[in-house]
C-alpha cells in the first residue's frame, strides 16, 4: 500500500495547476465561484481552451484525437479542475456518445462525428428518458419504423438536459415491438433541425430551465444514422453508461463544494463568533469531510483498479450512491451556513445577473442549489436502481 | 386529557379547508406566485371575511380566537395549501405585537388588520444576527433610526413595519430593545420574493426619523414580548410545515399507487414501502410537536420556549426527511417547478431559515434544559 501518487502523477498533477492558473479565464472561475449556470459561450470558451491542448478528449484513444489518459489521470485533472473552480466539461457528445461511436460505430461515422465534437462544431444531448420510461429504461416506446432509406419516429422524451443548445441528439429507439423489451432497442443519431422535432422546456422547482422534453413527429432519420445493429440498441446504451460513471462519485465537486461552505461559514457570525467555531455546525461540517475522505480514498482504490484494466462494477454503484449523498449534504449545509439569507428566490443569481445580491459572498444560489442537487440520486441510474444492483450482484456470488 | 378540537375549532379547520380547496388550486397558486406582488389582494380579502385572520386575535382584541391551537389549526390548512400570503407576518408578528404593547390608539390598528384592509411586517433579524434573538445592533437616538435590516419577511406588501432597535446597552442585552411602528413610505428597502412564495427584503435605515407616537410600549422593555410572538411564529410555523408535510406524503402515497415500472406499481416494492414507513411514523412524530407547541404557548415562558424550540428543531429534521424522501420516490417528475409536491417540499424546506433553524432551536433547548 502507498497512499501517494507515483512521482508521474505528480509531475502530471502540477502540469494541470500550471494549466489551471496560466489558461482558466477568471470571470469562468468567477463564475462557477459565484455558483452561476454556465451559457453556451462560456461552454463552447472552455471547451476550446482545453480542446488547443489537447486536453479536451480525455478519455479518448490517441488514434481518435484524444488524450488517452487513464483512471488515475483524470482524477487528477477533475481534483485541480474544481480546486481551480474550472466549469466542467459538458459530457454528451465527448464522454457518452464519442465512446460508443469509437466502439461501435462505423469507420465513416467516426470520421464524420469524432472530429465535429473536438471541434465543438456539434452541441449533443441524450435522447434516452421517456415519461413511462425512467428507471425501468428498457420499457421506452418512441418507436422508430424503417422506411426505405430512412427511419420515421415518433414519441417523446425527457429530462433532456441542455436540448435548448444541442443541433445533434443520440437516442434510443423502438424498432421491434415483438421482443423482450431490451431486444427491440435502436440506437439513432438524430438532426434536431430535422422537422418534426419539438423542444419544450420543463422549467424545475429552483426556477432554471435546464432540461426538456424533445417530441418527435414522423421525423425522418437516415439509416446511415444508425449505430452498429438495428434492436442491437441496449447493447450500446449500457456500454455508454458504463463511461457515463467516471466521474460517478463527484469528489471534485464535494471538495469544492465543502471549500465553499467553509468560506462562508468563516464570514456568518453565530453568537458573536465565526459560524465556523460553533460546536453544532463544526460537527456538522467535519462529519461530511470525514465522509469525504474516506469516499476520496474508495474512488482512488477504484480508478486505481480501473487504470489496471478492472471494470468497476458494483463498486461503481456504491460510489454513485454515497457520492450523491455527501454533495447533497454540502448543499444542505450550504443552505444552513447561509442562515435566513438563504430565503431570496434569485433564479438570476444561476445566470449571473448584476442584480445586487443579499448577504453574505455565495449566499445567493445556496437555496437553488440544495433544490436542484435533489436530481444527482434521481438521474444515471436512481440510487435505488443502484441499490438493486449492489444487492442483486452480491446475493447473486451467495448463490 | 381530551386530543379532539373543540366544535368552533373543528368548524374553523372544516371551512379554512373547503375554502382552500375551491378558491386556492394550484393554478391560482401559480399564478399568484408568477405575480409581482407576490400575493392576491383578492383572496386577503376573501380571507379575512372568512373570520381566518379573526382567528388569529383573542376576543379582548376583537378577534374570536388567538390561542395556541386556534394558530395551529389555521396554519396547518393554510400549509397543506401551500399559501403563500403573509397571514403569519400580518397577524402573529406585527398584529401580536400591537395586541401586546400598543397603546389604545394604536390597538386601534387591529380592527383593520382582521378586518383585511391593513398588512404589517416585523423588521426584527440583521445581517449579523443570525437566529439570535436579543442582538441587535440598529439604534434608535435622537428621533432616528440608524441600521439594516436583514430580510423581513413581507415587508413588501406591508402598510407598517414595526422596526427594533437599541436604546441603552450592548448589542447582545435582551434590555434596551424599542419597537416604532413605522409607515413603509419612510422606509429604503430591497425587496426579493422567498423561495417557496412570499417576499422579503432588506431594510437601510439611515436616519430614519420616527416620532414618539410611533413607539410601541416603554422604552427599552420590548425583549419579552418579542420572545412572545416568536413563540407564536414558531407555532405557526411548525403549523404550515405539517400541513406541508402531509400534502407531501399524500402525494407520495397516491404516486406509488399509480406509477408503474418495471410492469407494477412502484408502490410494491418493499424498499419503498419501509421508507413510505419511515415517512408517515416522523409525520406522527411532527404532529405531536406542533400539538406541544401550540398546548404550552400560554404556559410559563420555560415551559412554552422549550416546547417550541423542541418543535422547530423536530419539524427541521422531520421536515427535511419528508422532503427529500418524497422527492427522491417521485423521481423526476418532483423536480418540476409546475407539480405540487415542489412548492410543498419548498416552502418545509424554507421554514428552516425563518426564527431560527433546527441547529439554533437545539442549542436554545439545551440552554433552557440547563436553566
Amino acid at each position: 500500500m502507498d497512499l501517494n501518487y507515483s512521482q508521474e502523477d505528480l509531475d502530471f498533477q502540477s502540469e494541470v495547476r500550471t494549466f489551471m492558473k496560466e489558461k482558466l479565464p477568471q470571470h469562468l472561475a468567477d463564475r462557477v465561484r459565484g455558483g452561476a449556470e454556465f451559457t453556451k459561450d462560456d461552454v463552447e470558451e472552455w471547451h476550446a481552451i482545453l480542446s488547443d491542448n489537447g486536453w479536451l478528449a480525455q478519455n479518448w484513444p490517441k488514434e481518435f484525437g484524444g488524450a488517452e489518459w487513464n483512471a488515475v489521470q483524470r482524477h487528477i485533472f477533475e481534483e485541480e479542475a474544481a480546486l481551480a473552480s474550472a466549469p466542467r466539461i459538458v459530457p454528451f457528445g465527448l464522454s457518452m456518445l464519442a465512446p460508443v461511436l469509437q466502439k461501435f460505430g462505423s469507420k465513416e461515422q467516426c470520421d464524420h462525428w469524432l472530429p465535429r465534437i473536438l471541434n465543438g462544431d456539434d452541441w449533443w444531448c441524450q435522447g434516452y428518458s421517456e415519461p413511462g420510461a425512467g428507471s425501468d429504461l428498457a420499457s421506452l416506446k418512441t418507436r422508430a419504423v424503417l422506411d426505405g432509406d430512412h427511419y420515421v419516429v415518433n414519441g417523446q422524451k425527457t429530462w433532456t438536459t441542455l436540448a435548448q443548445h444541442a443541433n445533434m441528439i443520440f437516442c434510443l429507439v423502438r424498432t421491434n415491438t415483438e421482443v423482450k423489451n431490451q431486444e427491440g432497442i435502436s440506437f439513432l443519431l438524430i438532426d434536431m433541425d430535422t422537422p418534426g422535432i419539438e423542444v419544450r422546456p420543463i422549467v424545475l422547482l429552483d426556477g432554471g430551465a435546464e432540461v426538456n422534453e424533445v417530441w418527435f413527429t414522423d421525423v425522418k432519420v437516415p439509416v446511415a444514422n444508425l449505430i452498429g445493429e438495428q434492436d442491437k440498441g441496449w447493447t450500446y446504451a449500457k456500454y455508454l453508461l458504463t463511461h457515463e460513471r467516471t466521474n460517478i462519485a463527484g469528489v471534485g465537486f464535494s471538495n469544492a463544494g465543502l471549500q465553499a461552505v467553509k468560506r462562508m461559514a468563516k464570514s456568518e457570525m453565530s453568537g458573536g463568533k465565526p459560524l465556523i467555531e460553533n460546536p453544532h455546525f463544526a460537527a456538522r461540517i467535519a462529519q461530511v469531510e470525514i465522509d469525504l475522505m474516506a469516499m476520496s480514498l474508495s474512488n482512488l482504490r477504484i480508478v486505481s483498479q480501473a487504470a489496471k484494466g478492472g471494470a468497476p462494477g458494483l463498486e461503481a454503484s456504491m460510489l454513485k450512491v454515497k457520492g450523491t449523498i455527501i454533495r447533497q449534504e454540502i448543499n444542505d449545509l450550504a443552505r444552513r451556513a447561509a442562515g435566513s439569507y438563504a430565503l431570496p428566490f434569485a433564479s438570476e443569481a444561476l445566470e449571473g445577473s448584476n442584480e445586487p445580491s443579499f448577504g453574505p459572498e455565495g449566499a445567493g444560489p445556496v437555496a437553488a442549489q440544495y433544490f436542484n442537487n435533489r436530481k444527482l440520486s434521481i438521474f444515471g441510474g436512481s440510487n435505488e436502481v443502484q441499490r438493486e444492483i449492489i444487492a442483486k450482484t452480491t446475493l447473486g456470488r451467495m448463490q | 386529557m381530551n386530543f379532539e378540537l373543540t366544535e368552533e375549532r373543528q368548524m374553523l379547520q372544516d371551512t379554512l379547508r373547503r375554502f382552500l380547496s375551491d378558491k386556492y388550486d394550484v393554478p391560482t397558486r401559480n399564478a399568484i406566485l408568477e405575480s409581482d406582488t407576490g400575493m392576491s389582494a383578492d383572496l386577503w380579502a376573501q380571507l379575512a371575511e372568512l373570520g381566518i385572520l379573526g382567528a388569529l386575535f383573542s376576543e379582548d382584541d376583537g378577534g374570536f380566537g388567538g390561542a395556541g391551537f386556534d394558530i395551529a389549526v389555521v396554519f396547518e390548512e393554510l400549509g397543506r395549501a401551500g399559501v403563500v400570503e403573509p397571514i403569519l407576518e400580518t397577524c402573529i408578528l406585527g398584529g401580536g405585537l400591537i395586541a401586546s404593547m400598543g397603546n389604545e390608539t394604536q390597538k386601534g390598528l387591529l380592527e383593520s388588520i382582521i378586518g383585511g384592509e391593513t398588512r404589517l411586517a416585523l423588521a426584527h433579524g440583521e445581517p449579523r444576527s443570525r437566529y439570535d434573538l436579543s442582538r441587535i445592533e440598529t439604534t434608535y437616538a435622537d428621533g432616528k433610526l440608524t441600521g439594516h435590516k436583514a430580510m423581513s419577511l413581507g415587508a413588501p406588501n406591508a402598510d407598517h413595519v414595526i422596526i427594533s432597535a437599541r436604546e441603552s446597552g450592548t448589542i447582545y442585552d435582551k434590555e434596551g430593545i424599542s419597537l416604532f411602528l413605522v409607515p413603509v413610505s419612510q422606509l429604503e428597502m430591497q425587496a426579493t420574493p422567498v423561495m417557496g412564495g412570499g417576499t422579503a427584503a432588506d431594510i437601510y435605515l439611515n436616519g430614519v426619523t420616527v416620532t414618539e407616537d410611533m413607539r410601541l410600549g416603554a422604552a427599552g422593555d420590548a425583549f419579552p414580548h418579542l420572545e412572545t410572538v416568536f413563540a407564536a411564529a414558531i407555532t405557526a410555523t411548525c403549523a404550515q410545515t405539517l400541513g406541508g408535510m402531509e400534502g407531501a406524503t399524500r402525494l407520495t402515497v397516491e404516486y406509488l399507487q399509480t406509477r408503474k415500472q418495471f410492469g407494477k406499481a412502484i408502490g410494491t416494492f418493499q424498499a419503498l414501502q419501509h421508507r413510505l414507513s419511515d415517512m408517515l411514523i416522523e409525520l406522527e412524530q411532527a404532529r405531536s410537536a406542533v400539538i406541544g407547541a401550540a398546548g404550552y404557548l400560554d404556559a410559563d415562558t420555560r415551559l412554552r420556549d422549550r416546547y417550541a424550540s423542541a418543535a422547530k428543531n423536530l419539524m427541521g429534521r422531520a421536515g427535511r426527511m419528508i422532503a427529500e424522501e418524497a422527492i427522491q420516490m417521485h423521481g423526476g417528475i418532483a423536480m418540476t417547478q409546475e407539480y405540487e409536491l415542489a412548492h410543498l417540499t419548498k416552502r418545509i424546506i424554507m421554514a428552516d431559515h425563518m426564527f431560527g433553524d433546527t441547529d439554533h432551536h437545539l442549542e436554545r433547548f439545551i440552554a433552557l434544559s440547563a436553566a
